[in-house]
Parts: structure tokens; sequence; C-alpha cells
């Protein structure tokens, strides 16, 4: 009946009905080509939600292009569910960072806990078993109420979704900025392993074999929730709350341990999740990336509600549904393995030689469209690039180094900037130990999560500096690829691949579209550097609140392979008499950084340079002494310099102190951000092995006595009890949320 | 000694509490889906953490109903140790093998971290190992840890010595009297909110959990395998 209701083809011509649903007049011509007729109402929603950036990544293509995403040891790039990289003995590490920001902007309970799971089946489509999740978050600087709320409930978000399916969330990065109070951002990863023989893609093979579909039952929520994420936000979002989806972590860990049992029987063909355009995409791509058809009937799919229609059915993003292509004549063999865990597997279609989605309803045909039509003839566009007038300004300033007039008392404010300040409020609140293979708990530079049974161990980190990349977006890229390698090495991995989240303002805007270039070649550049191609990712566009963009901010997410566990190493100091290292070059850099902030209010001036080929010969210095079991501590210099980096390395250091003197000019020698540097900690009786390793220069000791003190140039300028550094460093969060 | 895993659906530390029975006790273990109806041939039941039926009527109030509890039950009746970590505490309170409820963590919020324990009791089959008073270190990791019960059961609990773990230092969820866990009268089935099960490695931060399951195997021992 509903049917009736919706308007004709000619009505959705006529009235530009398309615009609606994010079609432009251009596009809906090309689909008009495509199909050799109009496009019924279904059909428009169809081409609708694939062609949103979201799905198509049209704006970003040429972008993406840019990125090295084959190596060695990748066996699978992007383009499914999620990257694939070999780590020897016939296993691979499974990895992939997406973005739920808008949803979550909106509704951030919900919205972080669907993007949670959402990256759970994106690893778990894939055959793996998620070993591990970590999160990168935006939000404004904790002063409003809204801020605050939106801070408290996605942390709630992530927490609820990731303890209840029983996923380690093991590390993560949040920075706070004004730029990101009406825009947060939140980037999920999720990290899983598997056998190479157990590999599944989402590929609809084989003329006639069973499409079923399984999981929860299809709603009325989520609908066009792709192409609501495709939009800036404004004061109408509120009223796209029906594009939010709720989550049911239970549901899918039942899916999950289902999944997982089903991979392993020869009667699956392919598997993939229902995510952004739920059962539209999941099936046109399926048979896109096969070269086959589909045809689905859709009165067989499960509904949670009466009366809904093709549209409907087909544009929902329901949580926690996948989509299975099985070999005809074993349905029952799968239904059977879900049935263990309550859960219905229906067959709803089967694959077809004509290369079409062809849905019926009711009897009756009501949609027809050539799948690569849906999954990969999305219109590709190359918006035009413009170098923004702020940049041509900052780049003109002279760097100058901050006024500072009390240097203890200036660290002490750092320490207490949320940017800077201990997660430990938020990490509180996750389950970071269960499936018990942690070895590195949130805190440190990296996480590390052993694989049982062997000697090694993952690293994984999430990194971006968006001060950086707005101040230069080129050199920013490489600053926040380097500084996730840093992290890895500092934990005593190699690293091996990255995923990448890219979360910028409106391309349409040249400025906009020009960061976003800058950024990708920087990135670029970088992972050639240190080997490490970008395996899967997720580009979220028109982060804007009322034509105001976020900073660009493409996060990193980095794993790294520990070889052996005995190289894990970690960020504080191990024991008194210990010799203090620094490793790399301090120069008065301070444009972006946390002590500018501090004191200015504001970022200006230029981003810190970096020297790809140095950082990479500093990076292999210091794995290779940590390989030689030397380095007792090992620590990336990053916001607030290496005052921070000190005080960070002391603050877990079970009552120890340090001594240090330094040369040159205070301020710039404790808190500029000059990049690639390291401050490492090794026993006096390896000091000569460890000199011969690496550039490193001694620094000072690590002493009994529980304070910091450091001196420039001869002259004390900190004196600081660890006691009360801690407090301020641990308190800072919980203070601003009170 | 053969340990049996309940795993109910949503269960999620079933793979921990396996683990450290099977590596790092060296003992024998094996998972046991919810409707199985038989615990015959096992020595021990443990009873996992994690989210059962999503915890979302009351914790652990649908898995009481799972038919495998009723072979719980008659272990728990025939004397047989049965150890319920978190969730699986949940369930002990819900199935009425242990008195008392559980309410939302103080904070209303789900914390995970390593906490201390005083060892109340060490005159049980789970904690023989143990010194008396002795202050071991185990994490937590739940959103509802709350432990409550009435005075007259908190009175019978003191009577009977059957407080065996209390939060030392910091109470992290509010509990009554600072219980972290307690044993039921005939002392062989424990309910504890801290995760022994993450405490036998000290690549993983510490192994102050292990002698909790040794405590297990020693008494099984001495009851059975030495006399045959």
């Amino acid at each position: 009946m509903q049917l009736k209701l919706e308007p004709s083809p000619e009505k959705i011509k006529q009235d530009k009905i398309y615009q609606e649903m994010g079609i432009s007049d251009e596009e809906f011509k090309r689909i008009e080509e495509i199909l050799g007729r109009l496009p019924n109402y279904t059909e428009t929603g169809l081409f609708s939600v694939m062609w949103s950036e979201h799905c198509s990544y049209k704006n970003s293509k040429p972008v993406l292009k840019k990125f090295p995403v084959s190596g060695d040891h990748v066996l699978q790039g992007p383009g499914e569910g999620a990257g694939i990289v070999d780590i020897g003995d016939n296993q691979a590490v499974v990895f992939k960072i997406e973005s739920h920001n808008h949803p979550s902007a909106i509704e951030p309970y919900q919205g972080a806990a669907t993007g949670v799971g959402g990256i759970i089946r994106d690893v778990f489509s894939m055959g793996a078993r998620p070993i591990a999740l970590l999160n990168s978050l935006r939000f404004g600087e904790l002063q409003s109420a809204r801020g605050k709320y939106l801070f408290e409930e996605v942390v709630a978000g992530i927490a609820g979704y990731g303890n209840c399916i029983g996923i380690p969330t093991v590390g993560g990065e949040i920075q706070f900025d004004p730029c990101y109070e009406g825009n947060p951002l939140v980037n999920a990863m999720c990290v899983g392993v598997i056998d190479h023989k157990d590999i599944k893609t989402g590929q609809a093979h084989g003329v006639g074999n069973t499409v079923m579909y399984v999981g929860a039952k299809t709603g009325r929520d989520g609908i066009h929730g792709a192409t609501f994420a495709s939009e800036e936000l404004n004061e109408q979002s509120e009223e796209k709350r029906p594009a939010v989806q709720v989550g049911d972590p239970f549901m899918e860990k039942l899916l999950l341990e289902a999944c997982l049992e089903v991979v392993q029987s020869d009667a699956l063909v392919g598997i993939q999740d229902m995510g952004a355009a739920g059962l539209t995409s999941s099936s046109a791509e399926m048979a896109s990336k096969a070269g086959s058809g589909i045809e689905m009937n859709l009165d067989l799919v499960p509904q949670r509600e009466t009366g809904m229609n093709p549209y409907e059915m087909m544009l929902s993003e329901s949580q926690e549904r996948m989509l299975l292509v099985v070999q005809k004549g074993r349905e029952h063999e799968i239904a059977s393995l879900f049935e263990k865990y309550g859960l219905e597997a229906v067959a709803v279609g089967h694959v077809t030689d004509d290369k079409m989605l062809r849905l019926t309803h009711n009897g009756e045909v009501v949609a027809e469209v050539p799948a690569d039509a849906l999954a990969e003839d999305a219109p590709v566009y190359y918006k035009p690039s413009k170098v923004p007038t702020y940049y041509q300004e900052f780049q003109a300033m002279e760097s100058e180094v901050p006024v500072v007039e009390d240097v203890s008392e200036t660290l002490m404010n750092l320490l207490k900037q949320p940017t800077i300040a201990s997660k430990e409020w938020v990490y509180d609140q996750y389950d970071y130990m269960v499936r018990t293979n942690t070895v590195v708990a949130p805190g440190s530079d990296a996480a590390l999560v052993r694989i049982r049974g062997t000697e090694k161990a993952l690293a994984m980190t999430t990194d971006c500096n968006s001060r950086y990349i707005y101040l230069d977006p080129e050199t920013g890229g490489k600053i926040a690829v380097a500084e996730a390698a840093r992290n890895v090495v500092c934990s005593g991995a190699e690293p091996l691949a990255i995923t990448d989240c890219l979360n910028f303002g409106n391309p349409e805007k040249p400025e906009i579209f020009w960061q976003l270039e800058k950024a990708a070649d920087g990135m670029s550049e970088a992972c050639l550097t240190f080997n490490s191609p970008v395996i899967s990712g997720n580009v979220s566009l028109y982060n804007e609140t009322n034509g105001t963009a976020i900073y660009p901010t493409p996060v990193i997410g980095m794993v790294g392979l520990v070889r052996n566990m005995k190289d894990a190493t970690t960020q504080e100091f191990k024991q008194a008499g210990d010799i203090i290292y620094l490793l790399g070059e301090t120069s008065a850099e301070f444009g972006g950084s946390e002590l500018q902030k501090l004191l200015s209010g504001e970022i200006f001036g230029k981003a810190p340079e970096i020297d790809l080929e140095k950082e990479k010969k500093y990076q292999d210095q210091v794995l290779s002494a940590i390989r030689t079991g030397i380095v007792a501590s090992a620590h990336d210099v990053a916001e607030g310099g290496i005052g921070v980096a000190l005080a960070e390395s002391v603050i877990g250091a079970n009552g120890l102190g340090a001594e240090v003197s330094l040369d040159g000019e205070a301020v710039t020698a404790l808190f500029s951000e000059s990049q690639s540097r390291f401050i490492l900690s090794v026993k006096a009786e390896h000091q000569e092995e460890f000199e011969r390793l690496t550039d490193a220069v001694q620094i000072g000791r690590v002493i009994e006595e529980p304070v910091l003190n450091v001196s420039v140039d001869g002259e004390q300028v900190i004196k600081l009890e660890v006691e009360k550094m801690k407090d301020a460093w641990k308190g800072a969060i919980p203070c601003l949320l009170s | 000694m053969k340990f049996a895993v309940i795993v109910f659906p949503g269960s999620n530390c079933d793979v921990d509490m396996y683990h450290a029975a099977k590596d790092e006790l060296g003992e024998e273990a094996e998972y046991v889906w919810h409707d199985a109806t038989s615990l015959e041939g096992f020595d021990a039941v443990l009873l996992p953490g994690g989210f059962s039926f999503g915890d979302y009527l009351r914790t652990g109030a649908i898995a009481r109903f799972s038919p495998i509890m009723n072979e719980v039950v008659k272990a728990a009746q025939a004397g047989k140790p049965i150890l319920g970590v978190c969730n699986g505490f949940q369930v002990l309170l819900e199935a009425g093998l242990l008195p008392g409820a559980m309410r939302r963590n103080e904070s209303l919020k789900f914390i995970c971290r390593p906490v201390n324990l005083a060892v109340k009791n060490n005159e049980t089959m789970f904690t023989s190992l143990y010194n008396q008073d002795e202050v071991i270190q185990v994490p937590i990791a739940h959103g509802e840890g709350n432990y409550y019960c009435d005075a007259a059961t908190l009175a019978s609990l003191k009577e009977n010595n059957q407080i065996v773990f209390t939060y030392e230092g910091t109470n992290p969820n509010g509990s009554i009297e600072d219980i972290a866990g307690i044993i039921n009268k005939d002392g062989n089935v424990l309910g504890m909110m801290p995760h022994p099960e993450r405490a036998v490695d000290s690549l993983l931060g510490g192994a102050d959990g292990l002698k909790l399951f040794k405590s297990i195997v020693k008494q099984w021992r001495e009851t059975y395998a030495v006399k045959a």
C-alpha cells in the first residue's frame, strides 16, 4: 500500500525530489543515462546512498590514489571490510579505523557505541578474531555543558559497547580544541588476528548460490545515515536523530561468535557487514566485486516493524546484520551454526550472472539496477584547490620564543591541559584487560597485545596532531605518521602498516580541499619512509558546524610487530641510577604547540619541521637498541616538549625521580615541540653499548628521591615533587568535568 | 582435575578462565555451553565474567534460567568447588546459591583497574594458600559490583566467616562493608567481583590470583587424588 504513496519517477524528476537525498542535477542525469529510463523512488534511494561521499568517496578518490597501498607483507589492501598484513607463522593482523562523527554529535552515546560495533563487524567479516579496540576522539575544551555532555556520553558509549562484547579497548588518544566544540570526532579502530587460511572476502561468486541474511531484524532506524554523514552539521541536524542507529552489543557478540564458526565452513562463499547503506551496499558491493548480480526477495527480509517498503528496507542502517553468500544446497549447514546462538539465517535471494541488483517485493520487481553502477560508477570529482590566505600569513611569520616567567609553574599548567593530562578518567571505564592478552595497558606510547601461543605481540596506537596539520597540512601529515611510528618503535615494535581516518571540512571549499590534498601528500611520503602502507581507512568530510570547519584531522592508526615479547618497552623510568638520554635535536619551534595555545589562547606560525630521513634513522637506532635488551624506558617527545615527556616518565615510575640538565635557552629546551626526539633511560652498565648504537646524548640520571630537577645551562629551572605533578596531571580532567 | 567453564550467551571472560585453568594451572578445562544438561566428569565449575544475555534485565537474572544452572546447583549441593567471578558472581546471587544482591557502582560508571584485596578468610578451599589478611592485587572490571545485603544477612555472613575478600584501601564500587567476595555456608561456592583469572601471569601485570586456583587444586588432590 505504502508504495502507492511514493512519488512517481516523473514527479521525482520534475520536483527534483532527488535533491533532498543529496543527488545533484548532474548526477540524476547520469542515473537516467545508466538506466536508460527514469529511476523509481527506491532506485533513486539506492543511488543516493551508494553515491554519497561516505560510500563512494567521490570527492576524495583522487586524493586517496596518492597513498601507497602495497607492500611485501600486505595481504589485503583497501577495498574490503578491513586491510590485512602478514605477521609470519601463517598468521596475519587485520585492522581498520572508521569515523562516527555526525551520529555522535547528535546522539553521543549511541553514535559512539555503533561506531565501535561497525568497526568490529568490518574486522570479523574478514574472518578475523577481533583482539583489541582503539579510538581517537576530539572535543571542545570541556568548558560548556554541551561539550562535557558529549565527552562523557561518547566515552560511556564506547565503554558500553566494547565492554559488553568483550573486546579490550587498549588505547587511543584524545585532543581538545575549540574547533571541535560543535563537531566532535569519534574514530574507532579494531584490530583482529587471523590464520591465512581463514581469510574471507565480501564477494558474491557462483551463479545460483544463495544470499543469506543474518543478525538483527531490519527496522526503520538509520535510514539515510550515509547521506547524513555527508552533510555539514547545523541547527537542523538535531532533526536527523532518526538517522542515528541504536546498538545492541549482545546481539553483536552472538553474531561475532557465530560468524567465526561459520567462516570455518567451506559452505561459505562470501560475507560482508551491513554497515553504511545497509542491505544496499552489502548486496551491490558483493555482486560488483565478484562480477556477478544478486536478486533478492525483500518479502523474506526479517523485519522489526510491519509495513516497511523496499525503500526503507534497503536504506535502513539497523545494526548487527551480515549478508552471506552460501553454496546452494548447503544453506541448512550455515543456518544450524547460527541456530546455536539463537540467530536466524534466512535465504533472501541468489547470485545471478546478469550483473544486476534486482529486488522484488510483493511479487513485483521494485528495483533493477546494474550492481557496478551503484558500487563502482559513482562520479569522481576533482575539486578545485586553493592555498588559504591563513597559511600564507602563518608561513610568513618569524618564529618566536614565548615569554615564560616561571618555568616550573608553566610545566604544571601544561600538565593540566586536557590534551596532555592523564586520560585515566577515560580508560578507567574501558575494560582493557578482557581476553587477558594486554601486556601494555592504556597510558603508554602504544598499547601492546600479545598473540597467545607465540613470542609475538602487536603494538598499536592512534595519532594525529591536527594543530600542526592546520598550520601546514603537508608537514603535519608527515608528522602524524612519524609520531605514530615513533610510538610504535618506543614500545619495541617495527611499524607494519597504517589505517587512516581522514576527518576534514567541506571539500567543496577549495581551501579545505587543499588541506586534504596536502595532508595526503605528507602522509604518503611518510608512509613510504616508514615502510608502512595504508591498508584500510575511511573518509569523513563535511565536518563543519554552521560553516566553520574543524582542523584537518587525518587520524593515523598504526600497528607494529613486537618480534619477541622481551622487547616490550614502556615510557616510565625503571631504576635509580639509570642514565637518561635525549635522542634528537631541539630548536625553537612553538607553532601549534601546547605552550603557544596555553599562553596566547590560539595557534599560529609554522608547524615544527620534520626531516623524515633523520626521523627514520633515529627510530632505527632506538629499535635496534631496544632489541639488544639494553633500553630500560623509551618515550617519544610530543605535545608539551621535553618538560612534559620527562614528567610523564617520572610520574609512572613508582616513586622515582630524575635529575636532568639541558643546554640552550630554558623555554626552548623544555617546551619546544621539535620533532624526531626521544627520551630513553639505560642502566649505567650499558652506557657504552647504547652510545655506540645511537646518537643520543646523556642528559641526566634517574634518582631515588621522587622529584624532577631540571637545570638549563647550569641554572635550575624546575624543582617539582613528582606527587604534585601527578596530582595535577591526573586530576585535570575530573576537575574540568566536576 | 577437570574444570568446567560455563559459557552463557554474552559471557566474555570464558577464554580467560579457560586459559588460567589450562595454561597457568596445567589442569584440564572444557567449555560447557549454557544449554548443556550434564556436568558429569567435571570436578569444579567456573562461572566467568561478561554480560550474560546482555545483562539487559538485571545482571545474571536471565542466565540463572539456563538449563546448565540446574546442574550447577546439583554440583554445589554435591560439594564441588563453584567459583563465580564478576558476572558469574551475579549469576550465583540470582540463582540463590549466595545471599545478597548487586547494585550499580556508586560512581554509576564502569570501572576497570587493579585493586587491592584483603584475604579475610584463608580457611576455604579457594584461599588456603594465602595468608590470613594478606593483601593481594587483582583487577576489577564491572559496572555493577556494589554488593548489598540486609543487616541480618550481613550479621550471618560475619558470624559464619563467609566474607572472604574485602577491598583494601579504596572501595571502588561502594559495596557494603567493602565486600569483594563471599562464600556459602558450606564453603564450596565462592562469588567475587575481582577477576583472579586476570592475575595469573606476571607478564600481564601480576599473578596474585594464581594461588586461588592452586588452592582449589590442592584441596581436590588432598581429598581425592591422594586417596586414589
